[in-house]
């Protein structure tokens, strides 16, 4: 009664990595994802309170010309305890900015396995899959996570003058992604 | 109508007082308890998972829910499939004792068990729960009989 051994492994493109941390907790997001990584201090001037109560993850808004970025409680969206955010990761094809602790590393990885079926809730949404790094597993999150269709229309219906609610909200398909630049940069 | 018999081998478990079986056919290994890596989800039923022979798997304690609570200790963890919509995964399941392997006839489980419970043997003047492990851990779906083997599934990093 044995597991049968694991296919001969193919060659896997190797893929850079980010570990990052939230309230202590430690993640992977893909490099590529990542289209900045700001300190939250610089964040300051260009941000807006916001208030939903039903979306208690998100707190501010991030006004880039046209476009806007809903900035994300990472410690909140995955029911972790409160922890101080020092950085913002501004994800790539996305209207998210997400709020972590901090940067642990960056890395490579070669194999990312998807998450077992046995996780049936919301985590399906959350990771593309675990890797295991240094005989460690490790989350990799989605960075289309974060925040769903339903609750970027809410914070898009939010955000509009009471006069121009349309009876459907604009959907996130129509909003656009956010302008991508070329790597991820390092702004501190 | 009688129910059917079938002559199989079984994998006895224990789990504190009781003992339950799984059809040995659905069980891989029975290993040492190994570290358990946790990470935020929302399936209450999953500990966390662990890494075997490279591959990471799900640790599930079924005890909650068969002998109504959780257990405080751990000998082992039974390696078992288990068969969602379209493949067949690892889940291990903490057990407190050594296991057996048996063989013994199973009587189907009725209308009125649990669904839990895919049919009942006897063993050293003992009726034992055979365990529907599909129906015991959470994830969609049964699927057919004639399933893949179990693969880690990867997905292109």
């Amino acid at each position: 009664m044995r597991l049968p051994s694991p296919a001969k492994s193919r060659p896997v493109r190797a893929e850079q990595i980010i570990l990052f941390r939230v309230s202590g907790q430690l993640f992977a997001v893909s490099s590529a994802s990542v289209q900045e990584v700001r300190s939250v201090d610089t964040l300051s001037g260009t941000t807006k309170e916001i208030s939903q109560p039903s979306l208690r993850k998100v707190r501010h808004i991030v006004r880039r010309g046209e476009n806007s970025l809903y900035v994300v409680n990472g410690s909140i969206h995955f029911g972790l305890p409160a922890s101080p955010a020092a950085l913002v990761f501004v994800l790539r094809r996305t209207r998210t900015a997400l709020l972590v602790d901090g940067i642990e590393k960056m890395t490579t990885m070669t194999r990312l396995q998807a998450l077992p079926q046995a996780f049936c809730h919301e985590e399906q949404d959350w990771y593309r899959g675990l890797t295991a790094l240094d005989q460690t597993v490790v989350p990799v999150v989605k960075p289309e996570g974060f925040l769903t269709p339903d609750e970027l229309s809410l914070l898009d219906a939010s955000q509009m003058p009471a006069g121009d609610l349309p009876t459907n909200a604009a959907s996130p398909s129509k909003a656009g992604p956010t302008p991508a630049g070329d790597e991820a940069s390092l702004a501190r | 109508m009688s129910p059917v018999a079938d002559t199989d081998s079984f994998v006895l478990l224990r789990l504190g007082e009781r003992r339950f079986a799984v059809a040995a056919v659905h069980i891989a290994e029975l290993v040492a308890p190994s570290r358990i890596f946790r990470f935020p989800h929302r399936t209450k039923e999953i500990e966390g998972v662990i890494l075997r022979r490279g591959r990471i798997v799900p640790v599930c304690d079924v005890a909650e829910k068969l002998i109504g609570k959780s257990l405080l200790s751990r000998r082992f963890y039974l390696i078992a499939q288990r068969r969602y919509t379209s493949q067949a995964e690892w889940v291990a399941l903490p057990v407190t004792g050594d296991c057996e392997l048996i063989f013994a006839e199973m009587m189907p489980a009725g209308d009125a068990d649990m669904p839990h419970v895919a049919g009942w043997l006897s063993h050293d003047g003992d009726v034992i729960e055979v365990l529907n492990l599909a129906a015991l851990t959470p994830g969609a779906g049964l699927a057919s009989a004639s399933l893949p083997a179990p693969l880690a599934q990867e997905v292109r990093p």
